[in-house]
């Protein structure tokens, strides 16, 4: 029977997920006429769909309770009995902001797709609202099936919103895409059986309570590792991301910047540290050296880049370096940081995208040095791109700071060097984000198509308007998102070192 | 309360300028910009002075900022003589430069909001940074005037000259702030917290603590201390960081007197007297901070003495300056340069402010080999550079004789080998610095005028918004000195600081000053002497004997030029540092990622997808695989079910 005891008192999870599959549904029916009044229909029942998911997510950020770490608003219906497989829902600390951010993400990808996207509207708008339901579902599954089921899905708009409305290389963009990520989706796939084997359920509360053997939690993180790690991705199975970034259109870039970056770390984080603690312990030095090459070595090929959106790809998997830091110290600082580092990154990052994308709208080039001197045309526009260059630098004030800096308080509780080589991303992303721009919006304007350009429409700043007031509160006010994930952290880390404890006893008890 | 209105007065005027700028005009952003600084200049002196009259200290809670588990930081005011009296300079000097950037940046083409809303913001950054109560908030500051300086340095952003500068300020800070906030992490690591209140009495009781690094063990106060002078050094532009501070000249000239000398510099300065009750339980690195000190006073005076560009000679000399004000923390009188700290910011920021002036007369002409002879046409100019270079040269009574002999004494009062290094060091600068100081008046103020005719007849005095805030930082730089003397390392000095400057029991610096100025006779002499003679060694090279710096330059050579080219730090930095960068760079790009790591890939691809020919292929084709393989994920998986049920 399903069990709905929840604050909101109705299925709200379920609700949120499938609401824009609804909206999608819709689009694909119901709309009729020419094609131009399809694209525009299609626009405004895509954006109102989104709208009314944001709201009712909202619903869910206000009725969240803080104080508890387990999973709220539980959904549970009974699905394959026979297999203990069910239909479950539930946000813990972790999760729910993560919902949040897919829900606000996806009204603002399609306003900003308004104009950008003149073909096959309709599809368009259908992709969006689709992977908004494998986003929003991934992160509320607490079935291990159900979780694998939208983990995967959520590759299927993606692949097509880059291969249809992609750049000129799309093609290849999309099947590297498609190519790494599911090449661990694989092998994830073993590691589910095998749990599912071991603990007779895919309940992922219960799989956490599950103590696996030492000997087994090395191949099962093995395999977490390699589904996890491209999708992060950790150096050095980054290099589809800036492939896939280049060639996707701006929406598709924010989203896939903005959330889906964000599940190779959701992945670590909902079952390597809590379900594998000893493997996790084990392979925290090699996630460590990992996280400090990415965090380097992709800062260093940022500074060469010439497309200014493969320089921000780059960035990102050198922000995600410190995010996988975070993850592996196990201590409230460094997690905590690293979850408010990829809400952050959410945040900037795809900020970033879309100030690329603005832009991209008007001269239709992503090349460096087609640009220069702006700032005299487009104040409004250098301001905004200001703000967001100096919250992905990490300034004080800002939201890039806070998880930056927690991770560097957490790293160190760890290891001098950890803390310092890892922190190398506040010397060199000062580099890059200042040289681009400077190649950007400093100077004269040498190219005469720049003269006429024209600066921030209405629209866009409806766009970033939201996007700027987030990274400022949550630079200036970051408690309030902090206190969401504070309890949930908390009992993770209490949870793991006792896991430890438990496996050193035993071991004891053994020699 | 006044205190509190004092720092955000400031961000008030800065927000409604930068951000409304364009809609109310700008004459209308200016006067909101500078009403906030005139409320702020106005409070700010008056919490100072209550507490002087005897107001409580106390911390001014503005709400929680930063909640991670056992980790919590607030948004507070700490308001102790320390503070407040940074507080009152920072909003004072600020005011005055906000009102002479109306007449400098007058002739302006571009609007000039921007201007001065950054010039608020950079004010309300310091201003948070010196009324931090913990080192995050003390870090927002930091970094808030790191952005506001690289904003101001590049405000000619056309410019390619300016806009590199404003990247190096940056980066180069951040190469310090990086070790900046480690020590942040260490102290969190350590004490458990980072607020002042919770750190300051704990110190003692970590006195024996050990961290281990490179192999052995250190004290962990000596750890931190040393992580945090790095990041002093950045922002303070000392030895080996110093490369970025010249060429922040780039900015326009009320830019450089506010912010490059006489208040975001000393920030770290400011750090190791906040720091002290932590500094003094470090010996070792107290030690460094004195050599590194010492070492820039000298070094920076050395170029100073080369330089050509009128703003250049001013930024070494500013430079040097903060080498004095470490070399005296360094060994423990953290009140002497604090003092020096306070009396450098009247004569630095007058002497900038005078050179702009200088520069503005000129045409924007900036080499003093093109000057000369302007006493008669600007005298107000004149005589207010000439009280600035009195100042700094420590001559009696202006206010560098009190702050600066100060640190010169306390450096041999301190009786280490590092203290008797620093001691000639410093009193070496205090020769070069008065020859530099009279060299650069000598050639823009005396001699015959080398400008040509057309630039002479134009030359003209500022008009009286900019000659007002001259006269008044005049006044300071004469005044300043015997007026805060008794407060700052007299009599008064107990009842004054309010033990917001903590020294160790066994630091008896300040006490011995005094006993070995009574056993030497001629050591509180000396630093006026050296002083002196710099100004007569450039009274005869530039006055008596015109040819004689070109003779010597031939002569002295490899000197001259080594002096000219600032040791060739720059060339250095660049061959070791930022080529390589560039270097690995592209090479971790084409070699790495494009042919190693993509090699695998590709390959796999190219056999899926036929290179890239048909769009056709990818819609249809390899989403069926996809959908194929997906589909063969979940047979297998329900198959495994039914087998093992």
């Amino acid at each position: 029977m399903p069990a709905l005891t929840n604050i909101a008192g109705f299925p709200i999870l379920s609700l949120i997920t499938w609401l824009p599959l609804v909206g999608a549904l819709i689009i694909a029916t119901m709309l009729r006429g020419d094609e131009e009044t399809v694209a525009t229909n299609a626009r405004w029942a895509a954006l109102w769909t989104s709208l009314l998911v944001l709201v009712l997510s909202l619903v869910l950020w206000v009725s969240f309770d803080q104080a508890d770490p387990g999973f709220q608003f539980n959904e549970s219906v009974i699905w394959m009995p026979e297999f203990k497989v069910g239909y479950k829902m539930g946000v813990d600390g972790i999760s729910v902001l993560f919902v949040l951010l897919s829900t606000l993400l996806t009204p603002i990808c399609i306003l900003s797709a308004w104009d950008a996207i003149k073909v096959k509207v309709r599809e368009f708008m259908m992709s969006f609202l689709i992977l908004e339901t494998m986003m929003v579902g991934m992160f509320c599954a607490t079935d291990f099936v159900l979780f694998y089921m939208f983990f995967e899905g959520v590759l299927i708009p993606m692949y097509l919103i880059i291969g249809i409305w992609g750049g000129p290389r799309r093609v290849y963009a999309a099947v590297k895409f498609f190519l790494y990520t599911l090449a661990g989706s694989v092998l994830m796939l073993l590691a589910l059986i095998a749990m599912w084997v071991q603990a007779g359920t895919t309940d992922i509360a219960t799989l956490m309570q599950t103590a696996f053997s030492p000997h087994m939690q090395t191949w099962l993180f093995l395999a977490f590792f390699a589904s996890f790690a491209v999708k992060v991705p950790m150096w050095p199975v980054h290099t589809w991301l800036p492939d896939a970034h280049v060639e996707a259109p701006t929406a598709g870039s924010v989203i896939l910047a903005g959330v889906l970056l964000k599940m190779g770390a959701y992945g670590f984080l909902r079952f390597s540290v809590p379900m594998l603690p000893d493997a996790s312990t084990y392979f925290a030095p090699f996630i460590f050296s990992l996280s400090v090459v990415a965090v380097i070595y992709t800062s260093l090929v940022a500074l060469a880049q010439e497309d200014m959106k493969k320089l921000i790809a780059y960035s990102s998997v050198a922000h995600m370096g410190v995010v996988t830091i975070g993850i592996f110290t196990f201590n409230v600082q460094g997690i905590s940081g690293a979850l408010f580092q990829m809400l952050s990154h959410g945040i900037v990052a795809s900020s970033l995208f879309l100030v690329v994308g603005v832009v991209y709208d008007r001269i239709h080039t992503r090349e460096i040095a087609r640009y220069g001197g702006l700032g005299d045309r487009m104040p409004g526009y250098a301001l905004v791109f200001m703000l967001f260059m100096m919250a992905s630098v990490g300034l004080p004030g800002t939201a890039g700071f806070i998880g930056e800096f927690l991770v560097i308080i957490g790293s160190l509780q760890v290891n001098f060097w950890l803390a310092l080589l890892g922190g190398m991303g506040m010397i060199l992303g000062a580099a890059y984000m200042l040289y681009l721009y400077r190649r950007i919006i400093f100077g004269r304007i040498t190219h005469a198509d720049l003269r006429g350009i024209l600066d921030l429409s209405t629209r866009e700043w409806v766009v970033f308007a939201p996007l700027i007031a987030l990274t400022l509160w949550m630079g200036i006010y970051p408690s309030s998102f902090t206190s969401y994930f504070d309890a949930t952290v908390g009992a993770m880390v209490q949870h793991h070192t006792a896991a430890l404890a438990a496996t050193t006893k035993l071991a004891g008890i053994v020699h | 309360m006044l205190y509190a209105l004092a720092v955000f007065a400031p961000l008030a005027g800065a927000l409604v300028s930068g951000l409304l700028g364009r809609l109310i005009g700008d004459r209308n952003a200016m006067g909101a910009s500078i009403l906030g600084m005139v409320v702020a200049a106005v409070c700010g002196p008056l919490a100072f002075w209550q507490l002087t009259q005897g107001a409580e200290p106390g911390v001014l809670d503005l709400g929680n900022w930063i909640e991670s588990g056992r980790f919590h930081v607030n948004w507070a005011l700490r308001y102790d003589t320390l503070s407040a009296v940074m507080v009152a300079m920072v909003s004072f000097v600020s005011m005055l430069i906000h009102v002479y950037s109306i007449g400098y940046m007058g002739h302006d083409a571009r609007p000039k909001y921007r201007f001065f809303a950054y010039l608020s913001l950079f004010s309300f950054a310091m201003l948070m940074l010196v009324t931090a109560d913990n080192l995050v908030q003390l870090f927002f500051g930091w970094e808030g005037v790191g952005l506001c300086s690289y904003l101001l340095i590049g405000y000619w952003y056309d410019r390619p000259s300016a806009c590199a500068a404003a990247i190096k300020a940056f980066v180069v800070n951040r190469i310090a702030d990086l070790p900046f906030a480690v020590g942040l992490a260490l102290i969190y690591f350590k004490f458990g917290s980072l607020e002042f209140s919770s750190i300051f009495p704990a110190v003692a009781a970590h006195g024996a603590d050990t961290y281990a690094l490179f192999g052995t063990t250190f004290s962990s106060i000596e750890v931190i201390a040393f992580l945090l002078f790095i990041g002093a050094m950045g922002k303070s532009a000392q030895l080996g960081f110093h490369v970025w501070l010249p060429d922040a000249m780039e900015g326009p000239t009320p830019v450089s007197a506010l912010i490059h000398a006489a208040t975001m510099v000393t920030a770290g300065v400011f750090l190791m007297a906040r720091m002290s009750p932590l500094m003094e339980y470090a010996p070792y690195a107290l030690g460094f901070v004195t050599f590194i000190g010492a070492s820039t006073a000298l070094f920076a005076a050395t170029i100073g003495c080369a330089q050509n560009d009128i703003k250049r000679v001013i930024a070494y000399s500013t430079c040097s300056q903060l080498g004095y004000m470490f070399a005296a923390a360094g060994v423990g009188a953290y009140q002497a340069s604090m003092f020096h700290l306070i009396t450098h910011a009247f004569f630095k920021a007058l002497l900038f402010l005078s050179a702009g002036s200088v520069i503005h007369a000129m045409s924007d002409e900036q080499d003093m080999r093109n000057m000369g002879g302007l006493w008669r046409r600007i005298p107000v100019t004149c005589m207010v550079m000439w009280v600035g270079s009195l100042a700094l040269a420590g001559i009696f009574p202006f206010a560098g004789f009190y702050s600066k002999d100060a640190i010169i004494d306390a450096t041999f009062a301190a009786g280490t080998a590092v203290g008797y290094y620093a001691w000639v060091c410093t009193l070496l600068a205090a020769v070069l610095t008065g020859f530099y100081s009279w060299r650069l008046l000598f050639l823009t103020f005396h001699g015959k005028p080398r400008a040509s005719a057309q630039v002479m007849a134009h030359v003209h005095e500022s008009p009286a918004v900019m000659l007002l805030p001259l006269v008044v930082l005049a006044i300071g730089a004469l005044v300043a000195g015997f007026g805060l003397d008794d407060y700052f390392l007299q009599a008064a000095k107990a009842a004054f600081w309010r033990g917001s400057i903590f020294t160790a029991p066994s630091n008896l610096v300040l006490v011995q000053m005094e006993v070995v100025e009574n056993e030497i006779p001629w050591l509180p002499f000396a630093p006026t002497a050296a002083g002196v003679l710099g100004i007569l060694i450039a009274f005869v090279m530039y006055i008596v004997n015109p040819l004689l710096p070109v003779r010597m330059a031939q002569v002295f050579g490899p000197i001259y030029r080594l002096f000219l080219n600032k040791w060739y730090f720059d060339e250095l930095y660049d061959r070791i540092l930022v080529q390589p960068a560039i270097r690995l760079a592209r090479l971790l790009w084409q070699v790495g990622d494009a042919t190693l790591i993509d090699g695998v890939p590709n390959g796999l691809a190219e056999l899926t997808s036929d290179g890239s020919k048909q769009i056709v292929k990818l819609q249809t084709g390899s989403l069926a695989v996809y959908a194929f393989a997906m589909l063969i994920g979940v047979v297998v998986l329900v198959a495994i079910f039914m087998l093992s049920r």
